[in-house]
């Protein structure tokens, strides 16, 4: 048993107790802090089939981008977590039920097939010549016979953003904002209305006449 | 002992069979039920992984780069559909979500 079949258990027993936390944990941090090192322990493996690019991109992408999001998410979100969690053991029968089957039918397939394959073809045997480069073959790919998909998945991306922004945005009832192509459009006659209305003229009241007054006494 | 194709093989078929379990046993709680998307997402790559070093064929790693665009689009869909979700509800919780039960 060589240093590297030592390293492979290491790193999938620890894969696999996170991934056991991750669906058993009480509280939605400590899943996605779990998962967090699931991550890390799955760009482990990878690196032991020398994909170092996707390994680094894991732990770049998931680790850096996707769980910082779920972490903000949850602990954004306030959560009662004793109404999530009743119930959780309900449906342990049918989950290991189904886990068993799927463990069952995948260990019947692996069992049967893949003995041709049991050292790395002549292609992986170059592949781990010294000044091989994984990313460079890798991005010699992509770019010349994926450059399509590649293309398409930037654009997924972009719907991604466009479609996650336009779900959350949410406009403030109590904010007076202005329209500035209102503003722009806006002329004399829309601000200020010229009414034409008779003068009304207050006709000076009837002096009481004191003077007559003062003469009568 | 080396390792095979067999190996990692195994290593993906329990994880992926975990977060099946994980799906079903939070039936409950969306978020935890997206990481176990993420999970099983996981396992499929490392099939792919194996496959292209044991066979020596680079496409497989193109196909892991492919998947993790995708996944990445798709979670940050699912948390904000999350987050509009909690605004509209004030909980997570998947059994309540109904409204569109005929």
């Amino acid at each position: 048993m060589d240093i590297k079949t030592g390293f492979f258990y290491l790193f999938s027993a620890v894969l696999l107790f996170a991934a056991f936390r991750v669906i058993t944990a009480r509280n939605p941090v400590y899943a996605a802090l779990y998962l967090v090192l699931a991550f890390f322990q799955a760009a482990a493996v990878w690196m032991l089939l020398k994909a170092e690019f996707l390994a680094i991109s894991l732990v770049l992408v998931y680790v850096g981008a996707v769980m910082v999001l779920f972490l903000f998410v949850v602990m954004m979100l306030d959560i009662n977590v004793d109404s999530l969690r009743a119930g959780f053991w309900k449906h342990f029968p049918v989950a290991a039920t189904v886990g068993a089957i799927i463990a069952l039918e995948m260990a019947a397939v692996l069992m049967g097939g893949f003995r041709l394959a049991e050292e790395p073809r002549a292609a992986a045997a170059a592949a781990s010549a010294a000044d091989f480069s994984n990313t460079k073959e890798l991005g010699k790919l992509l770019y010349s016979e994926y450059l399509y998909p590649l293309e398409i998945a930037a654009v997924i991306l972009l719907v991604a953003i466009v479609a996650a922004i336009a779900l959350t945005l949410r406009q403030r009832k109590d904010s007076r904002h202005m329209d500035p192509a209102d503003q722009v459009k806006v002329r004399a006659r829309d601000r200020i209305r010229i009414v034409q209305m008779p003068p009304t003229v207050v006709e000076p009241e009837p002096q009481p006449a004191p003077a007559a007054a003062e003469g009568k006494a | 002992m080396t390792l095979t194709l067999g190996h990692f093989l195994s290593l993906g078929a329990i994880l992926f069979a975990l977060s099946v379990i994980g799906i079903f046993l939070n039936r409950r709680n969306l978020i935890v039920m997206l990481m176990a998307i993420e999970l099983m997402l996981l396992a499929v790559n490392m099939n792919f992984v194996a496959f292209s070093y044991y066979l020596g064929d680079m496409h497989g790693q193109v196909f892991v780069f492919f998947i993790l665009t995708v996944a990445a689009a798709e979670s940050a869909i699912g948390l904000a559909i999350l987050v509009l979700l909690f605004r509209n509800k004030s909980n997570i919780n998947v059994e309540e979500l109904n409204t569109l039960k005929g």
